[in-house]
């Protein structure tokens, strides 16, 4: 536990001097090279705001309105029949769309069953195994301008169903 | 695609509001919305600007050519349509390893620098190739060894072992990412380049 604690601190700091040491040896002009990379993200970030700002308004009318939960409970019967908990039914379907939603599922399951508790786990891992999709989608595209998104969002949505019932796999395999 | 999903959004969540009488929280939502993305946008500044100030560092140094180099044989197997030795090798297997390694805020900005890359080789600059759909594919899987997100909160919530969770969750995310590459290459043969 702390072994691992102290590699994930550790990481960052060794990576960075790594990287700064070879690159002295190999006589760059260590501080010129940051600058000069570092001064193409704020005309990255520039592009992407929009995208973010339009992405994440139709998310939050989507959760407050309360259309994103009437859904949810439309699918629940569906996933409690494939042996599914119905606690982390939200999660599973927020955890495409929105980031902080499923995470703020995961906590009020912690809050309510514990975190060491089987749905704990589930929530855990279920959280840990993918990445938010749209986010993705959002952030990479929208910073070099794609408008034809093409496949790509059933592969993610795809590949994001494929990751949350691996996570379900796994935890009933290792805490079942 | 995303026209129908961002609109339907939009008009449903109006509707249904109405008809529950939500329409002040929707309201909230709205504004809500639109500060977390530049809240979001400052915390990417951050950490873009940061990182491909290192990213280039590292490439002055030849540290990504060297990267490629190594593994190459992943990159041609899920790349193949990117050119031997081209910068975008390097970029996208820093980013895979950002991911892996559990430096979420460093896998981003390597991304998107994949991201440009890849659109220098694209021939219709506002359509999705082949390869960035497979870059995308990969990074929503997120295969990490280190879920240190959750963990936090597991430590937060007082978990008796919150790293309990990391093999389950390596595992999980590794099936993620196998079949994100599966399902991708199925996508790819029924789309055409």
């Amino acid at each position: 536990m702390n072994v691992l604690f102290y590699l994930s601190n550790a990481i960052l700091p060794f990576l960075m001097a790594l990287i700064i040491s070879v690159a002295l040896v190999r006589k760059v002009h260590v501080y010129d090279a940051f600058i000069s990379g570092a001064k193409e993200g704020f005309d990255t970030v520039l592009s992407i705001l929009p995208h973010l700002i339009g992405m994440l308004v139709a998310v939050q009318m989507f959760t407050k309105s309360g259309l994103l939960s009437w859904l949810i409970a439309q699918c629940a019967p569906f996933f409690t029949a494939i042996g599914v908990p119905v606690e982390v039914v939200p999660l599973a379907l927020l955890r495409p769309v929105s980031g902080a939603a499923s995470s703020a599922v995961m906590l009020s399951i912690f809050d309510a069953y514990g975190p060491d508790s089987f749905l704990g786990r589930l929530a855990s891992i279920m959280q840990g195994s993918t990445d938010t999709t749209l986010y993705v989608l959002t952030v990479y595209f929208g910073a070099v301008g794609i408008r034809h998104y093409r496949y790509a969002l059933k592969v993610g949505l795809l590949a994001d169903l494929a990751g949350l019932v691996a996570a379900i796999v796994m935890t009933y395999l290792f805490f079942g | 695609m995303i026209h129908w999903i961002w609109g339907g959004m939009i008009i449903a969540s109006t509707l249904y509001a109405a008809f529950t009488g939500q329409l002040e929280a929707l309201n909230e939502a709205i504004f809500e919305g639109a500060r977390q993305g530049v809240q979001v946008t400052m915390m990417l500044l951050a950490f873009i600007v940061f990182w491909l100030g290192i990213l280039k560092v590292a490439e002055e140094a030849g540290l990504l050519q060297a990267l490629a180099w190594m593994l190459r044989p992943l990159i041609r197997f899920l790349f193949p349509d990117i050119p031997r030795g081209h910068p975008a090798e390097g970029y996208i297997l820093s980013n895979m390893s950002a991911n892996f390694f559990g430096l979420g805020n460093a896998a981003t900005p390597m991304g998107i620098k994949a991201m440009q890359a890849l659109k220098t080789l694209s021939t219709r600059p506002e359509r999705a190739s082949r390869s960035m759909i497979t870059l995308l594919a990969i990074n929503t899987a997120s295969i990490t060894i280190v879920p240190s997100t959750v963990i936090a909160y597991r430590m937060a919530k007082n978990s008796a072992n919150p790293a309990e969770i990391v093999v389950p969750a390596l595992l999980a995310s590794s099936v993620g990412t196998v079949a994100a590459i599966l399902i991708d290459k199925f996508y790819q043969k029924r789309y055409g380049p």
